[in-house]
């Protein structure tokens, strides 16, 4: 075997070698800014608190009972993380499906963010789990629980993230400069993306039929036998909300890395997304209002909880649409922004109220998470940016594809 | 169309056949599944709270002796270290005690939820949970409608705590140790045995219980069934539950993934196909 089938030199005749990796791993840039000096002290706060939680057991940082053994680490990481992750799935149907070449400028970062999202906010699934040493159980057949809606979650997770490391994959060949590799790769994407469509619409509503078979200790206005439908719809806003809020900062923060032409192209795909943010949410206001009414949840409406599920449902859903559909009227690129931020905050309400909030709210003590839990889940997130920042300052994410990555197609 | 006599006949006789041949493979059935499933009959009026059944169970299963005092109003819960406890209800006719304990539920929620099967419902009807199999997930704890599970929150190799019915005494054919040190408040038999002797116990003195045997339906039917003097809801006894399965609660989502896990990738390759032929048009009119 020879060069050939991988070849290691590239363009500009740089050596494949480990020293590249070494030196591509060494930090560029300023080390102390804001977020660094913020974002490692906690995540070395975190893995202190890691260790004592292998050491001591999970009782030692969070504050679960056996009423309510899923905390913030599932009901925030896991269910909130994955939602927000729900933009790649979007995003790759309207590029690769329906081919809508406007998009294609973020499909890249969606997709890395998708990614990272779920490695990390799964990973982190590890640590809430008792007995991780077993995690690989329902993988060789210690037993197939094909009956449990956890084991179909646990497979759609793992075969999507291989879905969007393919989907991925050019962008990491450009990077090593191998361009058989990119051939092949790119050769698959189209089925990695219809297989991870069909895996995403599973998870993203098994993890709301998750919660069905809790149906006396989730709060009514919160269980239906609709959730997976909502979880389902509610994943398409989240994501595009979040593709919207990560493209604003990304475009600040790596300024430089972003070609003129698509920064241009910038402002007309938000506002494209806010459309179909603002009818997504429409169809889910329409569905979560179905949903009440087949319920016959008035007479839980003048609760506390009632007001909170308005709150949630007003404030944070239908204000937030209100303003997508206003901003795509007016061409206010701010609007937009502001609705994100508004949608994205109603999302996590939404799977904390199912999750934690709601669930149990008739306890005599309730969960309330630690405050070690939260760094943990800080740590999580922060990290999760440092490895994204890592990939977009190296590899052709943000930025333009080498010259002979698009002589190929 | 016209039957003549030997088509007739010809039918009458395949159908008769076939009838005797599924008739036998129905008969053959329960004799195939001898086994029935076991479960346990608890009687509260019998029961005088001594707590013998509690401290055996602890005994059988290597847990600390129980050492909490047993009072009227407050509520003792099972835990990680107790996997059945007696509570003391000041009811409309007294002073009542209460025998808490996993349920064994015919259809268990939490063995549909667990991914390992770790969970899972034995032929012989206990519910027991296999430590080589569970990861931790405590899935099952959030699926029990009746918060079971029990998981040991302070150890760095957790197990999930709940009663087995003493599955290695069952599987010998002895009885479960809370059976057999307590006097006559718990037996153990065959479901169908103990709902007929339950239903003989409420019928021969109607005035002592509360027509109702706690177990025949809620969740779907339960390996535990209780008999109660009083109304079940001043025993504790969850009566919001439903009387139907749990683990039908997610059928239809279930059911509805392979559908879409075949149907959806065909129906985006079409939209893929249609939508790359009107580009190449596309570039082809500009």
């Amino acid at each position: 075997m020879n060069n050939s089938v991988y070849p290691m030199v590239n363009e500009d005749k740089r050596k494949f070698s480990w020293k590249f990796l070494f030196s591509e791993l060494k930090p560029k840039g300023e080390w102390l800014t804001p977020f660094n000096i913020i974002s490692i002290p906690v995540m070395l706060l975190g893995l202190i608190l890691i260790v004592i939680r292998f050491s001591e057991g999970l009782g030692a940082i969070t504050n679960l009972t056996q009423e309510v053994p899923w905390g913030l680490w599932i009901g925030f990481d896991v269910v909130t993380g994955v939602a927000f992750a729900g933009g790649a799935y979007v995003v790759t149907f309207m590029v690769y499906i329906l081919n809508m070449k406007k998009y294609h400028p973020i499909v890249r970062v969606t997709v890395l963010n998708g990614f990272l999202a779920y490695a990390f906010y799964t990973g982190a699934l590890l640590l809430d789990l008792g007995r991780p040493w077993n995690v690989i159980n329902p993988m060789i057949g210690n037993n197939f629980g094909t009956s449990s809606v956890l084991f179909l979650v646990a497979w759609h997770f793992f075969l999507y993230m291989l879905a969007e490391l393919i989907e991925f994959s050019p962008a990491i060949a450009e990077w090593l400069g191998s361009r058989r590799a990119h051939k092949i790769l790119s050769g698959m994407t189209v089925g990695a993306v219809i297989f991870g469509i069909t895996l995403s619409s599973l998870h993203q509503s098994g993890l709301g039929a998750l919660y069905l078979m809790a149906k006396e200790k989730i709060h009514p206005l919160w269980y239906s036998e609709f959730i997976p439908v909502l979880f389902l719809v509610s994943s398409i806003f989240a994501g595009l909300s979040m593709v919207i809020f990560e493209g604003t900062i990304s475009h600040k923060v790596f300024f430089n890395q972003i070609s003129k032409k698509n920064h241009q192209a910038q402002n007309g795909i938000i506002h494209g997304l806010s459309k179909i943010c603002a009818v997504t949410m429409f169809a889910y206001l329409f569905l979560q209002f179905l949903v009440f009414i087949h319920g016959k949840n008035w007479n839980v409406i003048n609760t506390p909880m009632g007001y909170w599920f308005l709150l949630e449902m007003i404030g944070f859903v239908f204000i937030p649409m209100i303003l997508f559909f206003y901003s795509y009227r007016t061409v206010n690129i701010f609007t937009v922004r502001l609705a994100a931020i508004l949608t994205m905050i109603g999302i996590v309400l939404n799977r904390l109220n199912v999750t934690v909030i709601g669930f149990r709210w008739d306890a005599a003590i309730r969960y309330v998470p630690s405050w070690m839990e939260i760094v943990v889940t800080l740590a999580v997130i922060f990290t999760e940016i440092w490895i994204f920042r890592w990939v977009i300052n190296r590899m052709p994410v943000l930025s333009e594809s080498p010259a002979w990555a698009n002589e190929e197609k | 169309m016209r039957i003549d006599r030997r088509i007739f006949f010809k039918t009458a006789g395949l159908i008769g056949v076939s009838l005797a041949v599924a008739k036998s493979f129905g008969a053959a059935v329960p004799e195939s599944n001898e086994i029935e499933f076991r479960g346990m009959l608890y009687d509260s009026t019998r029961c005088i709270g001594c707590r013998a059944c509690e401290k055996a169970c602890a005994k059988a299963h290597g847990l600390p002796e129980p050492q909490d005092e047993l009072k009227a109003g407050v509520l003792r819960k099972t835990s990680e270290t107790q996997r059945s406890v007696i509570n003391n209800y000041e009811t409309s006719k007294g002073e009542v005690f209460v025998k808490n304990q996993c349920m064994h539920c015919n259809e268990p929620a939490c063995a549909a939820a667990c991914l390992t099967e770790a969970m899972c419902k034995t032929k012989e009807g206990p519910v027991i949970w296999r430590e080589d199999k569970c990861m931790g997930c405590r899935y099952c704890m959030v699926s029990c409608p009746f918060d079971v599970p029990k998981f040991e929150y302070h150890s760095a190799n957790p197990k999930i705590q709940k009663c087995d019915m003493c599955y290695d005494r069952v599987v010998k054919g002895e009885i479960p140790v809370c059976a057999e040190t307590c006097g006559d408040a718990i037996i153990f038999g065959t479901r169908r045995e103990l709902i007929a002797e339950a239903r003989k116990r409420i019928a021969e003195n109607p005035n002592d219980y509360f027509d109702q045997i706690y177990g025949e339906d809620v969740a779907g039917g339960t390996g535990w069934l209780y008999l109660s003097p009083v109304p079940l809801e001043e025993l504790g006894l969850n009566t919001r539950l439903q009387n139907t399965s749990y683990p039908a609660l997610t059928k239809g989502f279930l059911y509805s993934v392979p559908s879409v896990d075949v149907l959806l990738p065909p129906l985006l390759l079409g939209i893929y196909a249609a939508t790359k032929d009107k580009q190449t048009k596309d570039d082809e009119n500009e």
